[in-house]
């Protein structure tokens, strides 16, 4: 037997062939020895179970029933997981293009920065962790809570630079104070006021600790002078109790910059905000007004986005993917722009092409071959996306975030599970990536042939 | 430019050394780009700087506030929730399971690889190129395809929610990786060196054990840190494979996340001690980190 397995047997010339083969001749037995483990595990764990996917795609949930296209039918039809096969297009058209384009700009920008290689690494390093860890980073992130999401804190903040939200929701008065409903959420004095008085605007309903942290103690607004109208807007509730209402007492807090309108038929005829004790003046056009606390004060404070919310969510993930995949981009295509020719460059330069031109034009197709690299590498990738979703996705929206890879664990290991439809989207996604596989197969021979 | 057309021509390659960015970093203000950069850089960080922080406060103070108050009141740091972390089992058995499924898999991958690689590369047999081909095409074989029929093959022998079974499913698709990147590696060998030890007398274990083993170190020390951090990061496959005393720290973790919300002290330093690992690893063999990462990404 091991003399009939003899490879090359004694027909082999003694100098070495110009092919790479065998270093002198070995057994097949031996060579079968060495590959033996590999072609088990890949052929039980590998190829086998794309013949046993491709088979249960075609039968139906208990197995036995022959189902034909019926499974593949209700990828398309049933909604949540034809929201599946959308977000799943999104991903791979947005994400993989996303994170190529910010890579390219990396690796021109810290081409001949000193300290590039440190931001290199920066933008790299996500690359190292678990797409688990990399959830929980941006479950953090993304938290609705303006208070504790980093995210929401910056747009709130951006968003208040420009519209400011006032600061007392839920306040009201009671009724004995001489404020009432207004319309419209506002509220406004049941009497004129007149030049010369102090007006009393007290309200309640604010929880002391959503009181701005300057706000002091509440004042009588200083004597009015000439025909000004002057008054105070506090918050009539004295902690502990003991507080009387309609009268400022000692620890009451003013309102601070609560807007007080003067409204005369109709139309506000003066404004005023009420400074950290409470205190406001109107000038003397505002005799003869009601005062009025229109509703902006009383809006609730604006609280950010509803980022893992249905219409979000996905943009979001997909926000955490390229922040982890950024770098691979960056790293693959500063590759190949150490490669790039300075002459062809320089020659651009020559013929008067302007910077732009000369990366528009030079650089970038130059680069094409690694730029189609990097974009298929991340669409295979992104196609099989799944613990990103299922971290980041709250319980509440993960249908709307729904992508294959998700669908396919929940199909064949949730709670109600349909092996027939899980297996048919296994042979999608192997479907998809087909054309990858013969790309591989022959750059492969091509190589090999040279 | 001058009209002396040989110093001219020198003066121009002297110039082609400097680098598209770097011309525009000149003409348009180096300074704008370097901001640029730096807040990009910062914004990167940002992230993972958030959960650090946030891994270093009372769980009280984190319902309270955003991990950005420590900058107003540093006296917030706390390694409390590390203490009380390293004394929850859960999490610490975890992370040994992390351990017994990470280093056999890696090793496993690297030394059963090695003897594909070596036998593709230099062993005559028939339909090498074809088997060799066969291996390449299974490269791009989502994992997904293979869950369903591996769990219920896995039962039927047996080792379904067991550490083995785990290890086995990331060895097998480890394996087409480690086979192309080895063999290619391998092919490159001088056969003259193969040839001399196979004078000496060598036999094919010998021949791989002392000659192709080392010579082919770069190859495996990338294919190496590769398995081990895919492996490492894993959650699908232990959440399928792994049965609950033996699952990884990812999987422990993604327990946690189910309850979202008043567990962000666990949360926090948990998936911060499971990126410790990964991140030494990074840093202490970048440039293997990187040539792995870029050769296996197809995967």
């Amino acid at each position: 037997m091991a003399t009939a397995a003899k490879a090359g047997g004694p027909g082999q010339p003694g100098p070495p062939t110009p092919q790479r083969k065998s270093v002198t001749g070995t057994h097949r037995l031996i060579a079968a020895s060495f590959l033996l483990p590999a072609l088990v595990l890949l052929g039980a764990l590998v190829v086998y179970p794309i013949g046993y996917s491709v088979y249960r795609s075609f039968f139906d949930r208990s197995g036995e029933g022959f189902a034909g296209l019926d499974n593949y039918l209700e990828i398309f039809t049933d909604d949540t997981i034809f929201t599946a096969v959308k977000n799943n297009a999104v991903w791979v058209v947005v994400a993989p293009a996303v994170a190529t384009v910010l890579g390219l700009i990396f690796a021109v920008l810290t081409e001949r920065v000193r300290w590039g290689t440190a931001f290199k690494l920066i933008i790299f390093m996500p690359m190292a962790i678990s797409m688990l860890a990399a959830g929980i980073i941006f479950r953090l992130v993304y938290e609705q809570e303006p208070d504790r999401g980093v995210a929401n804190a910056v747009w709130v903040g951006v968003h208040d630079t420009f519209a400011e939200s006032a600061g007392f929701p839920r306040a009201r008065p009671l009724p004995v104070h001489p404020l009432t409903a207004g319309g419209g959420g506002s509220f406004i004095t049941k009497e004129p006021v007149s030049a010369g008085t102090q007006a009393l605007l007290p309200l309640v309903g604010v929880a002391p600790a959503k009181m701005p942290d300057d706000a002091r103690p509440a004042k009588p607004a200083p004597a009015a002078s000439g025909s000004e109208i002057k008054g105070t807007a506090w918050l009539d509730f004295t902690r502990g109790g003991g507080g009387k209402p309609n009268a400022i007492d000692g620890t009451e807090l003013g309102l601070k910059g609560i807007k007080v309108e003067a409204v005369k038929d109709g139309t506000v005829v003066a404004s005023a905000r009420a400074k950290a004790d409470g205190t406001f003046s109107l000038p003397a056009s505002a005799d003869g007004a009601l005062l009025r606390l229109p509703a902006e004060n009383f809006r609730e404070p604006y609280n950010g986005v509803n980022w893992l919310g249905p219409s979000l969510v996905t943009p979001a993930i997909i926000g955490s993917y390229v922040w982890m995949w950024a770098g691979f981009a960056m790293v693959l295509i500063a590759a190949g722009l150490a490669s790039v020719p300075r002459e062809l460059l320089e020659a651009a330069r020559m013929d008067g092409a302007n910077e732009w031109q000369v990366f528009r034009r030079v650089t970038v197709p130059l680069l094409a071959p690694v730029l189609a690299v990097v974009l298929v590498t991340l669409m295979i990738n992104v196609l099989k996306i799944f613990d990103l979703v299922y971290i980041i996705a709250p319980g509440s929206s993960q249908d709307d975030a729904n992508v294959l890879a998700l669908q396919l664990y929940r199909s064949s290991f949730g709670t109600d599970s349909h092996l027939g439809l899980g297996s048919a989207i296994a042979v999608l996604l192997l479907l998809l990536v087909l054309p990858v596989m013969f790309v591989n197969i022959r750059r492969m021979r091509r190589e090999s042939r040279r | 430019m001058t009209p002396r057309t040989p110093p001219g021509a020198r003066d121009g390659s002297v110039k082609a050394k400097q680098s598209l960015p770097a011309r525009i970093a000149t003409r348009t203000g180096g300074g704008a780009m370097r901001v640029f950069l730096i807040l990009v850089g910062l914004f990167w960080l940002m992230p993972t700087f958030g959960l650090l922080i946030s891994s270093l406060r009372d769980p009280a103070d984190i319902a309270a506030s955003g991990w950005w108050k420590v900058f107003t009141e540093p006296a917030q740091l706390t390694a409390a929730n590390y203490e009380r972390l390293l004394e929850n089992e859960a999490i610490t058995d975890s992370l040994w399971s992390s351990v017994a499924i990470t280093v056999p898999a890696t090793v496993l991958v690297v030394v059963i690889g090695a003897l594909a690689g070596y036998a593709f590369a230099w062993m005559d047999f028939p339909g090498r190129d074809w088997w060799f081909m066969g291996v390449v095409a299974l490269l791009v074989v989502p994992v997904q395809v293979a869950l369903v029929p591996v769990s219920k093959l896995f039962g039927e022998i047996g080792i379904f929610e067991t550490t083995l079974g785990v290890i086995l499913f990331h060895v097998a698709f480890g394996l087409p990786f480690a086979i192309f990147l080895l063999r290619n590696f391998f092919a490159e060998i001088p056969r003259e060196l193969l040839e001399a030890a196979r004078l000496d007398g060598a036999g094919e274990l010998r021949l791989f054990t002392q000659v192709v083993m080392p010579l082919g170190a770069p190859a495996i020390a990338s294919l190496g840190i590769f398995q081990f951090l895919w492996v490492w990061n894993d959650m699908l496959v232990a959440l399928i494979f792994a049965d609950s005393e033996g699952a990884p720290i990812t999987v422990a973790l993604q327990r946690q996340v189910r309850q979202f919300g008043n567990n962000i002290d666990v949360l926090a330093s948990g998936a911060f001690l499971s990126m410790v690992i990964p991140l030494a690893v990074f840093f202490a063999f970048q440039r293997h980190f990187v040539s792995g990462v870029m050769a296996g990404a197809v995967k």
